[in-house]
């Protein structure tokens, strides 16, 4: 392709620019003009279709004060830390296990993560059958003689979210165990061996040496978790359609469908979604600046 | 005066591959011992078996009239120093230098007292509340060697310990260690590929190649007397000269192509006629003239001279063979000019081609 | 140097291991127990699934079925109900391969281009754009929800396949671009610098030199988007119609939205159904779809 004399900035490197087109459409349009576009709308008073009636913070007022919503909060809030805390913990747990030149390790880590493979849907669906009050443990149990045996999570506004627990756990700490394996495999092993000529047990080494040396790896693992679970929405659809009672364990992110897509209250579930997005912001805003902040972009 | 490390045949298989066989080594006490070798040769392998962090097949390892065979590292009476220097990167020095002993519970005096004899002997003392992080390399291998040094322990085991640093620290830290060698008089076993580094430290040379040592002896032993080819052309920078062709009369003559050189002189065992032979000269002991000299001589012309500042190399061919000859500078000779070489076969050593060992 | 009362003393050789140590037994004690956790639904899953409903009704989930039979599968997948219509879920199914195949295709030749203009053709602006993209893989769908239904609307596809495929296509690119663009990255840079001294130009290199040495990353990338999209179930239910919806919703529906009598071996049917896709992917692919987690784990 030859040219005489200087081309046209804009035509330099035309090939490369064409096809970066969806890239550069997909942020400016999807990512950074829906994002604006809901959050201007949420102002507004929509309720079948957008319509521009500015109502200043009414729908957030309404939004704080609806209870269903402060409900969603408070679960999400209750299931984003027990599930951070049990799937790092778990999984940091079962890597250490897994990082004993163990035999068969191929075969134990096909069967901690295929539950990773599955949908939240499938997931949902079978916990909620294993927990069946009738057929699923509890049944079991009392067939076995314990008449008064009660394990019925789902069906207790109080322990609903244990249940969620379950399932979540049961599907993520694989994912977050193969994070932290490639992480201890990733320590030199110069440092074991002169730990072991120092005398030290490996116990210590795993919790003075190791733990301290895998930080960056813990950090990662955790905005990962953290940013999956504020998308909670198919494992409550599938488990208990935010039940039992209508609400109690209902999460922004139902929250913000049915209002959008079957209330037909497009306003709340766009200062819904608005919140949900606040959220995330202040957990990234944070660590981008702990991360990458003090380094000059060069 | 005892033995400090005893090595018992020693047997090391992985699996079906057989990466040390029935070796045997002993090191007195004070002595520096050098594993020198190629890559796979089995050295890191032994020092990590005298280490106690690999599972030997079969044999016995005494340290210091004790069977430590099936004993952990931390209580066989040894330091080690590794390559990668493996400092606890979250601890300072001193956190570094008191991790071990606090764990064996020594008192905290006894602590202080160590880490401040360690840190005046590597001259590290200001460096005790640091990170690891913000060390130099060549710093980071002083606080490696302290923590080797606080175990008050007899036995120092280094592998490779210089091969990370950049030509003019590895020097400086080379000299460091031969001065910590003579103060202190610990027993040393050095891991390393790098021949200047066991010609200069080492007390003996255990020469390795294939899980075997070729060759247990001093330096000079080494480099004069090599016990076999691999040894002859391992050792010496430009290498050995080997020149093939037979013996004949009684031994006393090496054939090599259509010339005779006596052997006159050779300083080793019974010659003997082989019609397999070959002649190393190393290039420091081969003479230039432009006359043939009186003594047995070959015939060469220069191809290439190599000025290295402080004295030349010149590269000829005798026949078809390579030969290196290093010469002062004011000898150095342009391409193309006829010279004789003659060999000082006094300095020489004459292998059986077929053995390999040296006669 | 008298060797003789050292000599031969003592132990020897190597050391001995007992396998049925206290450590071995509570390691391996443990990762079994912690296995039956994991295997445990899968395992109700097939059992129940096998059963008819008089043996569901009377027996414990974890027994294995008296009598095996078939007929929960052929209902799930033939006769089962999801409101409208009562075809099963060869419905949902076929809807999900003609979501998914398009959508894997379409983004990883999206995202493999995009990765490679961003490492070898960096032009202004190219690397904010991806840092925008990246950090907009974190923001909730749900704050484009909409926006994406009125743009699907005027461009006419609401509500059709098509417009889900689009979108799949979209959340799909900020992952796969920074995975195709780390493993690009790590392709020397010489091979790219001599193809140009050849002549070759941007889709040249891509074609002949890029793709062929890219197999084992778009083996990943395949992975993680064919059970990344096949497991979807938010897009599913908001950009299509009753009739044209995935299995996932299909599932959910056929399972959670029956009045009357739950025939719950035929749900298990359909749940293992579903999920025997991504399953399948899994256990085919092994080691790559842990590098593929691994990958989606390199973010920022």
């Amino acid at each position: 392709m030859a040219t005489s004399g200087r081309p046209a900035r804009l035509l330099h490197n035309l090939n490369a620019k064409i096809a970066a087109i969806p890239m550069v459409l997909t942020t400016l349009v999807i990512f950074v003009g829906g994002t604006i576009w809901t959050v201007f709308y949420s102002f507004t008073n929509s309720k079948l279709l957008p319509k521009t009636n500015f109502v200043g913070l009414d729908q957030y007022e309404r939004l704080w004060s609806n209870s269903r919503w402060v409900v969603s909060i408070e679960n999400l809030a209750f299931f984003g830390v027990m599930s951070l805390i049990f799937t790092v913990s778990v999984g940091f747990l079962l890597a250490v296990l897994m990082d004993q030149k163990i035999r068969f390790e191929d075969t134990f880590r096909t069967i901690m993560l295929y539950p990773f493979a599955l949908s939240f849907i499938v997931t949902g669906l079978v916990w909620q059958w294993i927990l069946n009050p009738d057929f699923g443990i509890q049944g079991i149990v009392r067939s076995w003689g314990w008449e008064s045996f009660a394990f019925d999570p789902l069906h207790n506004p109080d322990t609903v979210l244990y249940g969620l627990l379950i399932a979540g756990l049961w599907q993520g700490t694989g994912f977050v165990m193969c994070l932290m394996l490639a992480g201890l495999r990733g320590i030199d092993e110069d440092i074991w061996k002169a730990a072991r000529v120092d005398g030290i047990p490996t116990w210590k080494t795993y919790l003075i040496v190791v733990v301290p040396m895998m930080r960056p790896v813990f950090v990662t693992t955790l905005v990962i978790v953290a940013a999956g679970i504020i998308k909670l929405y198919d494992l409550v659809v599938a488990m208990t359609s935010g039940g039992p009672g209508g609400n109690a364990s209902q999460v922004p992110a139902m929250y913000v469908y049915d209002y959008m897509f079957q209330a037909q209250n497009l306003g709340q579930g766009f200062a819904a979604s608005t919140m949900m997005l606040l959220s995330v912001l202040i957990v990234l805003i944070p660590w981008a600046y702990l991360e990458f902040g003090g380094k000059k972009h060069g | 005066m005892g033995n400090s490390i005893e090595v018992k045949d020693l047997t090391l298989n992985f699996g079906s591959v057989s990466v040390l066989k029935n070796m045997n080594l002993d090191v007195a006490e004070g002595e520096f011992v050098v594993l020198l070798g190629p890559s796979g040769c089995g050295k890191s392998t032994l020092l990590n078996c005298l280490a106690g962090l690999l599972d030997i097949t079969d044999g016995q390892i005494w340290i210091k009239g004790k069977n430590v065979t099936w004993a952990e590292p931390s209580e066989r009476g040894i330091g080690m120093v590794f390559q990668s220097y493996a400092l606890y990167p979250q601890m300072t020095v001193r956190g570094n230098l008191s991790f071990g002993l606090k764990n064996a519970k020594v008192p905290q005096p006894e602590i202080d007292k160590r880490i401040a004899r360690a840190a005046e002997i590597l001259q590290i003392q200001p460096l005790l509340d640091r990170k690891p992080a913000a060390l130099s390399g060549g710093q980071r291998q002083r606080v490696a060697i302290g923590r080797a040094l606080v175990r008050d322990v007899d036995v120092f085991l280094f592998d490779e310990p210089l091969s990370n640093l950049d030509a003019k620290l590895r020097s400086e830290l080379r000299v460091e260690i031969k001065r910590l060698h003579n103060a202190l008089g610990n027993t040393m076993v050095y891991v390393t590929h790098d021949q200047i580094e066991a010609l200069t430290l080492a007390d003996r040379i255990a020469v390795m190649k294939g899980g075997v040592i070729q060759q247990l002896s001093d330096p000079q032993t080494i480099y004069n007397k090599p016990s076999n080819l691999f040894v002859a052309g391992f050792i010496g920078s430009p290498s050995m000269n080997f020149l093939h062709g037979k013996t004949v009369d009684s031994g006393k003559t090496f054939v090599f192509g259509d010339h005779r050189i006596s052997l006159a002189g050779y300083d080793g065992g019974a010659v003997l006629e082989r019609d397999q032979a070959i002649l190393g000269v190393r290039p420091e002991h081969i003479t230039v003239s432009h006359e043939a000299p009186a003594g047995p001589s070959i015939p060469a012309v220069v191809e290439i001279d190599e000025h290295l500042g402080a004295d030349g190399l010149l590269w000829l061919k005798a026949g078809a063979k390579d030969i290196c000859v290093r010469v002062p500078v004011e000898g150095r000779l342009p391409a193309g000019t006829k010279v004789h070489l003659a060999m000082d076969i006094a300095k020489a050593s004459l292998f059986d081609a077929k053995t390999e060992q040296r006669i | 140097m008298a060797e003789g009362s050292m000599a031969m003393s003592g132990p020897r050789g190597a050391k001995p291991k007992k396998s049925l140590s206290g450590r071995n037994i509570m390691l391996y004690g443990t990762l079994i127990v912690v296995s039956l956790y994991y295997i445990l639904p899968l395992w109700v899953m097939i059992m129940t699934s096998l059963k008819g409903m008089p043996e569901v009704r009377l027996g414990n989930i974890f027994a294995p079925p008296v009598e095996i039979t078939f007929e929960p599968w052929v209902k799930a997948w033939a006769t089962a109900c999801t409101g409208l219509n009562c075809d099963g879920l060869s419905r949902g199914f076929w809807n999900s391969v003609i979501i998914t195949v398009p959508s894997v295709i379409l983004s990883i030749i999206i995202a493999s281009v995009n990765g490679y203009a961003l490492i070898n053709w960096k032009f202004k602006g190219s690397d904010i754009f991806f840092t925008i993209l990246i950090f907009g893989s974190f923001i909730p769908y749900q704050i484009m929800l909409y926006p994406i239904v009125i743009l699907l609307r005027e461009m006419g596809i609401y509500g059709t396949l098509w417009g889900l495929i689009i979108v799949h296509t979209i959340f799909g690119m900020p992952i796969l671009t920074l995975l195709f663009r780390n493993y690009f990255s790590s392709i020397p840079e010489e091979l790219f610098k001599a193809a140009r001294v050849d002549g070759a130009g941007f889709w040249g290199i891509y074609l002949r030199i890029m793709l062929p040495m890219s197999l084992p990353i778009f083996v990943v990338a395949l992975i993680l988007q064919v059970t990344g999209i096949w497991n979807d179930f938010l897009f599913g239910v908001v950009y299509t119609k009753p009739d044209l919806y995935p299995m996932t919703v299909q599932l959910n529906n056929i399972v959670n939205s029956v009045q009357g009598v739950k025939e719950y071996n035929v749900n298990m049917a359909a749940t293992l159904l579903t999920g025997l896709v991504p399953l399948v992917v899994y256990f085919v692919s092994g080691k790559l779809f842990v590098r593929g987690i691994a990958a989606g784990a390199v973010k920022g």
